[in-house]
Parts: structure tokens; sequence; C-alpha cells
């Protein structure tokens, strides 16, 4: 939900407050982040359930190690995702080799691949929930409503040349989500 | 991704394109990459590109890159959270390490209810927010009702949350209206006055700011403080007490919201209905004098009560989660709740008792399990419904 208070200002003193032990800033930082938190875990986890304990696992991990997060390095938006991502792709990793332990099908081949597709997916959706506006925008219209790039410009109120840019440079932006070695704070799409 | 047309043909008809292949320069090919990847480009100008992807390996390259880009999106989930959800999440952090400033306990009924309407307002398009929406509650005994609309309901909760802001020393949300009143009815209808235009969504975020920024305050003004008195013009509360009447308020509204736009909502968490429920039972027993002074009870017949002495009572007995048992003093809220001295015994259902004394349900018709005394099982029944406002 957007406020008044501007990104960094509030992640800082956001941080402090959990620093401090406030339990009314645990709430905000819920009531602001828990449906990105909820929905990244389950485009990895893939169930209701896992999502749930992986959201959990996140807000505990931030309440107990606030210093963790440093407000200088990253926005506290692009550190939970990273964070949540990891933490997800943790999960499924156990629950997938414990499957397999148990004498599940598949190899552990197959589930390096299931592991690797969950976070390239997790990394996009990220991206493309972070990505400027502008740029979402045009991928919405081309990709979601099947709008061609001169019908996007004239929804966007841009040029051609500017329609063809966005779109571009989006899915540029996206296709890093592929990237092996990948930085982890999801190539700065923030 | 599939395959698909890129529109009517008409407005990319290229001239060129009866005269042979469409000829474009290299830095043009390139910018089209990404339309060609969506498939949003004309198809002489799809041609084009792919004709020169067969030359060009830088281009080829990226376009192969863009197209897999293009498999990543992914629309995103409609994610209902749990509401159940926030509880657990909070209560599982506060296990592991307790807070040093911890939320009061009689302010988690007001921070789990304003989470609870503010998820539901989540997903809202102009339509849910414009949605009618009937204010209902008793005046006189007679049912009143008003008509607003969802964001209206909002400002409505906005304003008379104001009223603790004031008293915590927080900015008044009413701004310059502030003079017009302080009754919660008076409150909000300055504001909807003031306003030049009807409530919209823009409401949400100042009522959400205030929300937190109430919690926040109460949790830094624990102690003695809980009874700080907040004024609501024509009575008042203890801070405490006003914060749990105000989680009842964001409930009752939040379903009023719900019903309007036909969304399912539950009632509170047994726990703070249990809280909601105890208030309202405290405070019966000062509105039944309230009432009976005014000719709007029966007299009572055995006054002859010391304070602190038992007295004739009531029995609530609320079913349910969150349920329990009150003894209601009926002559004088001096007296003591006695079961030696009970007359009537009333039973209902929790969410059905706050319904009540919302002013939701007529006195007549709450479906209510009784035995006794069945003029003091009317009195109690209608007091509950007149402690209902807008």
């Amino acid at each position: 939900m957007p406020t008044s208070d501007t990104p960094p200002r509030w992640d800082r003193r956001m941080q402090q407050r959990l620093a401090r032990g406030e339990a009314a800033a645990l709430g905000e930082l819920y009531d602001r982040f828990a449906s990105l938190v909820h929905g990244l875990a389950h485009r990895v986890v893939g169930d209701e359930h896992a999502a749930d304990a992986v959201t959990r696992d996140v807000f505990a991990h931030v309440w107990e190690h606030p210093d963790s997060y440093d407000p200088r390095q990253e926005p506290l938006r692009t550190w939970l995702a990273t964070l949540t991502s990891r933490l997800a792709v943790r999960r499924l990793r156990t629950t997938e080799t414990a499957a397999l332990a148990r004498g599940g099908p598949g190899t552990p081949e197959d589930l390096e691949r299931t592991v690797r597709h969950a976070s390239v997916a997790a990394r996009a959706d990220y991206i493309v929930q972070s990505m400027p506006a502008p740029l979402r925008a045009a991928l919405e219209l081309a990709y979601f409503q099947r709008r061609d790039y001169r019908q996007t410009a004239l929804d966007l109120g841009v040029t051609d040349d500017e329609a063809r840019r966005r779109l571009r440079l989006g899915l540029q932006l996206l296709a890093t989500a592929g990237d092996t070695g990948a930085p982890p704070g999801f190539g700065g799409a923030a | 991704m599939s395959e698909r047309h890129a529109g009517p043909a008409g407005p990319y008809d290229d001239p060129k394109e009866d005269t042979g292949p469409l000829v474009l320069e290299h830095h043009v090919l390139k910018s089209l990459l990404g339309a060609w990847a969506l498939a949003a480009c004309a198809p002489a100008e799809a041609g084009a590109v792919e004709e020169h992807l067969g030359g060009c390996a830088a281009c080829a390259d990226e376009a192969l890159r863009l197209r897999e880009a293009v498999g990543l999106l992914q629309r995103p989930e409609s994610l209902d959270l749990d509401p159940g959800l926030r509880t657990r999440v909070l209560e599982s952090c506060l296990e592991v390490r307790p807070p040093r400033i911890p939320v009061p306990e009689w302010a988690a009924a007001y921070d789990a209810e304003t989470a609870r309407l503010d998820a539901l307002l989540q997903d809202f398009g102009d339509a849910e927010w414009h949605a009618p929406v009937r204010l209902r509650w008793y005046e006189s005994d007679e049912a009143s009702s008003r008509r607003t609309t969802v964001a209206g309901v909002i400002a409505h909760l906005l304003t008379v949350d104001g009223l603790v802001a004031l008293a915590l020393g927080m900015d008044d949300p009413l701004g310059d209206a502030a003079h017009a009143g302080r009754t919660p009815s008076d409150r909000t209808e300055a504001y909807w006055r003031a306003a030049r235009f009807p409530p919209t969504r823009s409401v949400r975020t100042p009522w959400r700011e205030q929300s937190h920024a109430l919690v926040r305050t109460v949790s830094f003004t624990d102690g003695g403080t809980g009874r700080l008195p907040v004024s609501y013009g024509d009575y008042e509360l203890p801070l405490h007490d006003a914060m749990l009447d105000r989680a009842f308020e964001c409930w009752v509204h939040a379903e009023d919201i719900a019903v309007a736009v036909d969304y399912p909502y539950e009632p509170p968490s047994g726990r703070h209905l249990h809280r909601i429920v105890d208030l309202a039972a405290r405070m019966l027993p000062a509105v039944l004098e309230h009432r009976r002074e005014h000719g709007l009870a029966a007299p009572g017949e055995r006054r002859l009560v010391a304070a602190g002495e038992p007295g004739r009572s009531l029995r609530l007995e609320i079913e349910g989660s969150g349920g329990g048992e009150w003894l209601i003093p009926l002559d004088s809220p001096a007296a003591k709740g006695s079961a030696e001295h009970e007359v009537a015994h009333v039973a209902l259902d929790g969410a059905e008792f706050c319904r009540l004394a919302a002013g939701h349900v007529p006195p007549r018709e709450a479906a209510v399990g009784q035995v006794g005394d069945r003029e003091a099982i009317r009195d109690v029944l209608f007091a509950a419904a007149s402690m209902s406002r807008m």
C-alpha cells in the first residue's frame, strides 16, 4: 500500500523499530509485504500450506535478526524478496529430497531441474513486480492484453519508438532471471 | 507462448509490401526485437526481423533470449491471503523473540480487525469503492439508517478513530472541519460535507496510516494510560475500552462493506470476540440506568441495593467461539451481578449478540433463547440495541 513516507526513510525507520523490539512494527511490516512474500513463496513451493510456512519463516527471520538487513544496501522490499526466494527454494529442495528418499518418482537431476525452474520463476516474478511501472505497463498491454506495439503506444500515449523501447527493455530485464550466478539482488530491477 | 496475428491488417498495410519485402535499417530491426518476441508487431515487420536474424548473430542471440523471457511472464496469481495467517505468523515470531514493546492486549483486537478490513479492501476497484452501503443503528428504540458508499464507510471509520487519535495527542484527520462537533455522527457528517467530492479510494491510505499509528502509539503509552479518557462528545470511555469499541465498529462496518460487495467475511477470532462482548456486557448496567432515568426501561423493583452488594441479575450466556457467561446487574450499575439473584437467562451466539449491539438486528427479532422475567429480558435486549450508533 502506498504511503506518504518515501521508501528509503520508511525502510530505515522500520529496521530501527524492529531492532528495538516493537511488535507494532512487525505488524506493519506484515501488512505491507505479506502478499508479496506469500506470492513469491507460492510460485516456488507450489502449495498454499508450504507458502504459509515460508511466509512465517521469512517474517520470523526478519524479527529475530533485524540487523541482517542494511537499509543502505538495498530497499527492504528487494531484500525481503531475495530472502523469500532463498527460504522457499530451500524448503522446496528439502521436501523434494525427502520425497525422493522415500522412493518417490524422479531422479536427483529431476530434482535439480525442478528447483532451478522454481527459482527462475520466482526471480522473474519479482523482476516484473519491481521493474519501473512504464515498462511493466507496456508488457502488460502487449502480452496479457494482446495489443501490438502501435496500439500499446496509443494506449500509453507514447511514440511507437518508445513503445518498442519499453517492450525490449522490459524483456531484457526479465531475461536476467535465467542468468546463472546473477547477483542475489535480482539484477537491480528494484 | 502462442503465435497470433498482430491485429487487423488495415493500419499496417505498408505500401512497400506490394513491391517486395520490407527493408528496415539495423537499428530499427534491433528496436523491434522486444515487440517481435511478444508477437506484437505487424506481419511485414516480423518478416523483416526474421529475415535479419539469419544474418546477424548478435540480434539472433538477443531474439532468442527475449523469446525465452516471454515464457517467464505469468499472470500474477490472485492472492487471497488467509486472514488468520497474520495472527499465526505474528504469534510465532513473538514467541521466538518476545517484544520489548508489545502491542497491549486490549489493542490486539483493533490491530487484527483493521488488518482484516484492509485486506478486504486490497483488490477493490472503483465499482466496489462506490458500491452503496446502508449504515444501520438504533436511535430512540427505532431503527435508523444512512446511505453512503464503501469509501464513505472508511471515511466514517477514519473520523471516529480520530477521537482516539485526539485523546492521544495525534493529529485530527478532520482538520479544519473539526469544530463541527465531537460526537461520532457529527464528525462523520462534517467530514462528508467538507469534502468537495464524495469519498473515493484515496481515503484508504489515511485511514490505514492512522490505524497503524494508533496501534504504535498505544504500544508506547501502555501502563496507567490504558485508562486515559477518550471523549465521544456526550460520553467517555477509557482508552483500553475505546480501542475495543473501535475494533468492534471496524468489524461491524467491514461486514456492512462485505455484504454490499457480496464478499464473505468472518466474525473476529474467539479471543477478540470475547473481549468485545465483555465490553458490551460491562456497559449494559449503566445503559440500563440511563434508560430507566428516561423512562425507557422498567423502574427497578428492588432498588435498595447498596453499592457493591449483589442485586437482581440477568444471566447473559454467549454461545460459540469467544463465548462465556456474564451476570448483568439490572437495578444499578453499582450493584454486583449475582447468581443467587438471577431473575432471567438469555442465551445467544456471540456474533448475533454483537449484531444486536450494533443495531443490525431488531431486539424483538434477535435469535435468543430466554427464560425468566420477560420485562428484564426486553429491557436488556433494547439496552443492547441502544448502544449502537452510526
